[in-house]
């Protein structure tokens, strides 16, 4: 009764399809494309075009556009304007598959999201073929598909075992499977989003070499987004510089581009709001951090001081570890060396519970999972740091003081709110954010660390937030302020500490620093 | 400052009123449908106390799991540890001689310290709630088989090896069982609770830590201490359920208790939305009972078989499920 299997068939029709397809494509040219999300315009009329063989790169700062672009060629972005020529035809991509079928594959930076860890390395790579290349068979050939993907790993030259499980890999080898993945898929055109970020310099040496030789050998355009300028001189071949939903430049590299000048046409965006610095007395050592390295291997030997009335600026790209160095101060991450000093006596910090009772405030950076509580209302928010306060001695709630506390908040931060009593997850981002900081009004800490207090905050709360922010300060709080905005960094702080991979690389007294410098230094320029 | 506008606005008012009092609405139609079906049957004072004391032990058990999914956790473990807290209070009677005022709260201790397992699974081993109590569930049900000798348990009878038992099962034990008691008992449970988890700092701590444990964490609450609290408070409903139902039986029976175990997280996901809380609490968990109850002792005087009922029960928990869940999910 057993099914009669066929064996996968080298040129069956199905694959033979989409190899005709993709391998005419030697380039791809993005024409005046814009997206607008409500209220943003995350890309205006930008160009972008890649070719056969060719290792681009895509730099910018956050939000510049580089993700939202790529999504788009990815077929992940179905809302865009403009056109897109593939060899000079205009073509639609307004799905992952259509991007597939012309041969365009998206390693995105979390890479987990698109592996099955449950499944061996082969079934990884092979699972197209192991869904869409089974139809009329019901048995797996284990035998073919190992085969297969042993081929396809040997030929990128990378050393995995095919049969272990993805779990069971290192990020870097999961980026692997991806990348063979995506060749096996006879990708003409790749795309790694920020893909040397989780990686150590041998796994990037190791990534490099791969991808030159798909680029050289296999023909692959590559389009590379990072942080590190540095790196992208030692494998990519031309840039295109983003700012603000628009390309400003592309440029060949070559001996003649510096860092700097990258730095340069980065930024140049004007800071529009105008923030004015409150002078603030700054007074005695708060808090002092010496040697913290946490046990991810994510912050790596820093040492700092903030004084009382100090805001103090952690200056780093997206996965530079100041959001892993917040939550380390917290407690909240483990600590694998150094120590804590608050007011000079040495701190055992092992979880948020301490830190709060030392009068250390976190306001995370994940402000809807991390910092409020969405299904609760305002007033059960603020006061969730210090219920204590407004007991009675049985540990009973004494509802009308705290109420009384929320209706103060609320008016002091300007929370826009109909009522104390409303569910925090119908206020806008901005108003849950000043909850998120207000929660530690009421404790009333005096240690506060912001971890990109600002991200999805609207102009008008952003001010609030500022505002509110340097009231602190003024009150001889000592700020941590963790961002990677630059201008912000440079309005609201008094000295910056930039962060680079770990490390604190560079300390700047604020009123000398320029964007310009921190953004070197943020993007390993001295390395 | 109050003028000003949220950007995004609750739902309408009727379907908030609908998601907030369907319960009720529910339990006072179905009420009203056999009021006036059987009136002479059913509305009368001594079927209203039959239902009372049927929902009992289901709301005091359901009271248990209010605190543990209020905290964020869940338990199917729950029938199995009120059996084991069934077979040690009739054994101390029984086998031990023990009096009342002894046997009980060594029951509900020995309850709790149970739950202590569980909790180190779960909090120190990280192994989801559901899998921990199934596992719990398996280990009850052979530790309660065991200690009874694979048997029921009552005055009289003698042990699984042959030796004769003199003690005896108190008449204060039987009391607690019946009709007043029983009820008054499940009436104080559920104002007692429902004050602990609405108006104590200890109850607003266990609602944070079920409503987001990282946010929960990073606001300084020690979320595995509150945690192990709540579990600790529910094994003492939990015990409690057990000890009652052995007094109803006047005996340990295998599996005793093991049937009240769904009944009682039914009553309280059907409790959640009671009165908006949108949460699981111990005045929704008495009416979800109660819905439950009700349904029961009426299609059993409409002659509806015994063995169909829970099919109508499951019905009840699916609408209850999907008017709280279909509501969440279009929200956002």
């Amino acid at each position: 009764m057993g099914m009669p299997y066929r064996r996968p068939h080298r040129d069956s029709p199905h694959r033979g399809e989409k190899n005709r397809m993709s391998q005419t494509v030697s380039s791809i040219e993005m024409k005046s494309i814009s997206i607008e999300f409500p209220g943003v315009k995350a890309l205006s009329d930008v160009d972008f075009s890649i070719k056969n063989g060719e290792i681009r790169a895509v730099v910018g700062a956050n939000g510049a556009g580089k993700s939202t672009l790529m999504k788009v060629l990815a077929g992940a972005n179905e809302t865009y304007t403009g056109t897109i020529l593939i060899d000079g035809k205009p073509c639609e991509i307004r799905d992952p598959r259509m991007a597939k079928r012309l041969g365009i594959e998206l390693v995105y930076q979390e890479v987990d999201t698109a592996l099955f860890p449950y499944l061996s390395v082969a079934e990884n790579i092979m699972f197209n073929s192991l869904v869409s290349g089974m139809k009329g068979k019901s048995l797996v050939h284990w035998g073919s598909i190992n085969k297969s993907a042993r081929e396809i790993l040997a030929r990128l030259k990378m050393d995995i075992d095919v049969s272990r499980k993805v779990s069971s890999l290192t990020l870097a080898e999961k980026q692997m499977v991806l990348i063979a993945r995506a060749v096996r898929e006879r990708c003409k055109f790749l795309i790694l989003d920020e893909p040397t970020a989780p990686l150590s310099l041998g796994e990037v040496e190791k990534l490099f070499g791969i991808v030159r030789d798909l680029a050289e050998r296999e023909g692959v355009g590559v389009i590379f987004i990072s942080h590190r300028l540095p790196e992208l001189f030692q494998i990519c071949t031309s840039l295109t510089v983003m700012k603000d939903g628009k390309v400003v430049a592309n440029r060949a590299v070559n001996a003649e581009l510096t860092t700097r000048e990258i730095v340069n046409l980065m930024l140049g965006r004007s800071f529009e709001e105008n923030f004015p610095k409150i002078p603030t007395t700054i007074g005695e050592t708060m808090l002092e951090a010496l040697g913290l390295s946490d046990e991810a291997g994510r912050v790596r030997n820093v040492s700092f001081s903030i004084k009382g009335g100090e805001i103090v600026g952690i200056c780093g790209l997206v996965g530079a570890g100041k959001t892993e160095l917040c939550k380390l101060l917290f407690g909240a991450n483990k600590m694998r060396t150094g120590q804590i000093k608050l007011r000079g006596r040495s701190l055992k910090i092992r979880t948020p519970t301490s830190a709060v009772r030392q009068k250390i405030a976190l306001v995370p950076e994940e402000r809807r999972k991390e910092g409020v509580l969405v299904t609760e209302p305002v007033y059960f928010n603020l006061s969730a740091a210090c219920l204590g306060k407004f007991c009675n001695r049985l540990s009973f709630v004494k509802k009308s003081l705290e109420i009384k506390n929320a209706k103060h908040l609320v008016t002091e931060l300007g929370i826009k709110t109909p009522s104390v009593h409303q569910k925090v997850k119908y206020l806008s981002g901005g108003n849950q954010q000043k909850v998120a900081v207000g929660k530690w009004l009421t404790s009333d800490s005096d240690v506060y660390m912001l971890d990109e207090p600002t991200k999805g905050v609207d102009v008008g709360a952003k001010r609030d937030i500022f505002q509110l922010i340097q009231g602190l300060a003024k009150n001889g709080k000592a700020i941590l302020y963790a961002s990677s905005e630059i201008n912000e960094i440079l309005a609201i702080t008094d000295r910056i500490y930039v962060m680079y991979n770990g490390n604190l690389v560079a300390e700047l007294p604020t009123k000398t620093a320029t964007e310009e410098e921190i953004l070197f230094y943020a993007t390993g320029g001295n390395k | 400052m109050s003028k000003a506008v949220a950007t995004a606005k609750p739902k309408g008012k009727s379907s908030a009123f609908i998601e907030k009092w369907a319960s009720l609405i529910a339990l006072v139609a179905v009420f009203a449908f056999f009021a006036l079906r059987m009136p002479k049957l059913f509305l009368t004072s001594s079927n209203i106390v039959t239902i009372l004391r049927a929902i009992s032990i289901t709301t005091i058990i359901g009271i248990g799991l209010t605190i543990t999914l209020a905290v964020g956790g869940f338990d199917l473990s729950s029938g199995s540890m009120a059996t084991m807290s069934g077979a040690m209070i009739i054994s101390f009677f029984v086998w031990y001689k023990m009096s009342l005022w002894l046997a009980i709260p060594l029951a509900l201790v020995l309850t709790m310290g149970l739950m202590m397992i569980t909790m180190l699974l779960i909090v120190k081993f990280k192994i989801p709630d559901l899998l921990a109590t199934l596992a719990m569930m398996f280990m009850l049900d052979g530790v309660s088989l065991t200690y009874s000798g694979g048997g029921a348990i009552s005055e009289g009878m003698p042990r699984f090896n042959g030796d004769p038992t003199f003690g005896k099962i108190p008449q204060l034990f039987k009391n607690m069982g019946q009709a007043p008691t029983i009820i008054i008992i499940m009436i104080v449970i559920v104002i007692v609770v429902h004050i602990f988890l609405t108006y104590t700092k200890y109850g607003r701590y266990i609602y944070a830590v079920g409503g987001n444990k990282e946010a929960a964490r990073l606001s300084g609450i020690p979320i595995y201490r509150y945690r192990v609290y709540a579990g600790i408070l529910a094994a003492i409903f939990i015990g409690l359920g057990g000890i009652l139902v052995a007094s109803r039986n006047m005996s340990a029976q295998i599996q005793g208790a093991a049937g009240y175990a769904m009944p009682a997280i039914s009553a309280v996901f059907i409790g959640r939305s009671v009165a908006g809380a949108g949460k699981p609490n111990a005045f929704g968990t008495f009416v979800g009972a109660s819905l439950v109850g009700i349904l029961e002792n009426g299609l059993i005087m409409m002659s509806v078989p015994y063995y169909s009922l829970n099919a109508v029960k499951g019905v009840v928990l699916a609408l209850a499920l999907a008017s709280t869940y279909y509501s969440s999910t279009s929200e956002n």
